[in-house]
């Protein structure tokens, strides 16, 4: 397949139109299959620096200081092919007082047994914002493993989200660790949301260490589960400083045979920090489903619809 | 012409009776008041005409429109005509207003969402894309609940409490939504505590300890409410059990 095909390919699996995205100038985006950069367009302000490697690629992002990059910086990632692995190696910089989104697509369409790891350092420096959001698509089959591994710097009065989705397609196994330390004033907000059914699996460790005074950090987990899925999501929240507020939240939602384990870990080391955790696991709450239901929807529309929501809201809402 | 009817409709919860043989008639197209005394039963009652689950386990019959409703799922008596704006209502993480409305209403389209939100007294724009979940005030959430009962069309709207947490600015836009109700010749059951809410109906039945003790205008009702129920003369459930049969 050609380059020009492949961005197609790419883009036509996550139901985006490549070229109203190019149309855009302010709208910088990269698209990368397997161990190939097909495609890069950049914004003032933003500098890539990409080196393939056998199995996948190892890039440089970095967001200059005092950068505000207004439209989110659109990323592909994907494979094609039934079959293969793909290592994503990315450093990831804001400097100071930057500002950037990226939104990553991540699609496997036709995947049997591909695997995909991503191995991120980041660093959103002082006063920086930086939001990522990355959405899979995954074929009907199941036969993809992800396993995206995380770590954050969180500097002084700097804020980061990320919001990880896998709600359309199998999710086959998911392995996910995110580890986020927030300095003073900093503020941090993990999201993930995934939607399993058959025999995938989930593990998700999300965990973030408040060590500035002010620190702010939320974990959020919201996981639907049917048939025979499992997943174990254990979130830490640790605080180390005076008035370092943090929260950990995780619902899931069990139908069927499904298995769900929630562990959350809140540490306090300081007397003046605050965490608060909270975990609900079950079938979908009854009053939910009544309510629902008095309006005349039956009980399979009326779940649906509850898991709709609570699997539902992307952090950056274009594509 | 009677659309609701409640034989003899008896109900125990946790081994002790909670409604003792009520019999009722609601009529097509007119405002009832429920009234009562906390733990009257007036929720519950709901609940059992509603179909909530753990309610259906009831002696004596329920008929809608001249059909027996027992043993009817929830939604089968929604798809009836039959809803419930519950006295504190249910909150749904990341679900938009714009979905939760949509769900019920007969007409799905997004004009219909922003005319029912307007007929609450909710700018449209300001909610229609929020998510009806603890973000949203008590009142607010009742307010879009009403708004989605309005864009079901029902026939029989039981509204638990609609003045509960409703301040007195939106309370009107209520009374409005509900005047909407009946010239649509939507039948409702209001259950409240509040003389201003019990006046916008026709008729009226006081609950006791789950017996009804009376029945009839709203203003001969009212009087209980002004003298705090004293003519009820009904201090305990035994007594009560005697008075409340000889009264119906
Ligand atoms: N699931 C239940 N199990 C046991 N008792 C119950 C249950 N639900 C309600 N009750 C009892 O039934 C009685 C009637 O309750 P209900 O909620 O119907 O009262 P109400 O008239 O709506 O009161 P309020 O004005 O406080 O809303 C109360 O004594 C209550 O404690
Ligand atoms: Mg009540």
């Amino acid at each position: 397949m050609s380059n020009s095909s492949l961005i197609e390919t790419l883009y036509e699996s996550i139901g985006v139109n490549p070229h109203s995205l190019r149309q855009d100038p302010n709208i910088a985006h990269i698209e990368i299959h397997h161990n190939k950069v097909l495609g890069v367009h950049l914004v003032p302000g933003l500098e890539v620096n990409a080196r393939e490697t056998k199995n996948g690629i190892d890039a440089k992002l970095l967001v200059k200081k005092d950068t505000v990059i207004e439209k989110p910086v659109q990323m592909c990632f994907g494979m094609i092919p039934e079959t293969g692995l793909q290592e994503i190696i990315l450093d990831i910089e804001l400097e100071e007082n930057a500002r950037a989104g990226i939104f990553a697509h991540c699609t496997f369409p036709f995947a049997r047994q591909i695997r995909h790891e991503m191995d991120a350092v980041i660093k959103v420096g002082p006063g920086a914002q930086y939001a990522y959001f990355e959405r899979h698509i995954h074929g009907g089959e199941g036969g993809v493993v992800v396993v995206p591994k995380s770590r954050v710097e969180v500097c002084e009065g700097a804020r980061y989200q990320t919001d990880f989705e896998l709600i359309r397609g199998r999710v086959g196994e998911i392995q996910m660790d995110v580890e986020v330390t927030g300095m003073t004033k900093s503020v941090t907000e993990v999201t993930a949301r995934v939607s399993a059914i058959k025999d995938d699996r989930i593990s998700i460790r999300e965990t973030a260490h408040l060590v500035g005074e002010y620190a702010r950090g939320v974990l959020t987990t919201n996981i639907a589960l049917q048939d025979t899925a499992r997943a174990e999501i254990y979130n830490t929240l640790t605080a180390h400083a005076a008035y370092a507020r943090g929260h950990v939240d995780c619902k899931e939602i069990v139908k069927g045979n499904a298995v769900a384990k929630a562990v959350p870990i809140v540490e306090v080391y300081h007397p003046k920090a605050h965490v608060t955790h909270e975990a609900a696991i079950g079938s979908v709450d009854s009053k939910q489903l009544d309510t629902l239901m008095s309006r005349g929807l039956n009980e399979e529309d009326a779940t649906n619809l509850i898991i709709e929501g609570l699997l539902g809201v992307p952090l950056l809402s274009n594509g | 012409m009677t659309i609701l009817q409640l034989q003899n409709v008896s109900l125990s919860l946790g081994g002790k009776k909670i409604l003792h043989e009520l019999s009722v008639d609601f009529w097509q197209g007119h405002i009832h008041a429920l009234i009562g005394l906390n733990g009257a039963g007036k929720s519950t009652t709901a609940n059992v005409i509603m179909g909530i689950s753990g309610y259906t386990d009831f002696d004596g019959d329920i008929l809608f429109e001249g059909a027996s409703i027992k043993g009817l799922p929830v939604y089968e008596r929604a798809r009836r005509g039959i809803t419930l704006a519950w006295q504190e209502p249910a909150r749904f993480e990341g679900l938009s207003v714009r979905r939760f409305i949509q769900s019920g209403a007969k007409d799905k389209s997004e004009e219909r969402v922003r005319a029912v939100l307007e007929d609450v007294g909710l700018e449209p724009d300001e909610y229609i894309h929020r998510a009806v979940d603890k973000t949203l005030s008590g009142g607010e959430r009742k307010r879009i609940e009403l708004a989605g009962i309005l864009a079901m069309e029902p026939k029989l709207v039981l509204m638990d409490e609609p003045d509960s947490g409703i301040d007195i600015e939106a309370l009107e836009r209520i009374f409005q939504a509900l005047q909407k109700l009946r010239e649509n010749r939507v039948t409702v059951i209001l259950i409240t505590h509040s003389l201003t809410v019990l006046r916008q109906a026709e008729h009226a039945f006081l609950l006791c300890c789950g017996h009804l003790v009376d029945k009839g205008s709203t203003d001969k009702i009212a009087r209980y409410f002004e003298n705090k129920c004293i003519p009820c003369l009904h201090p305990n459930p035994e007594k009560l059990v005697a008075e409340g049969s000889r009264v119906q």
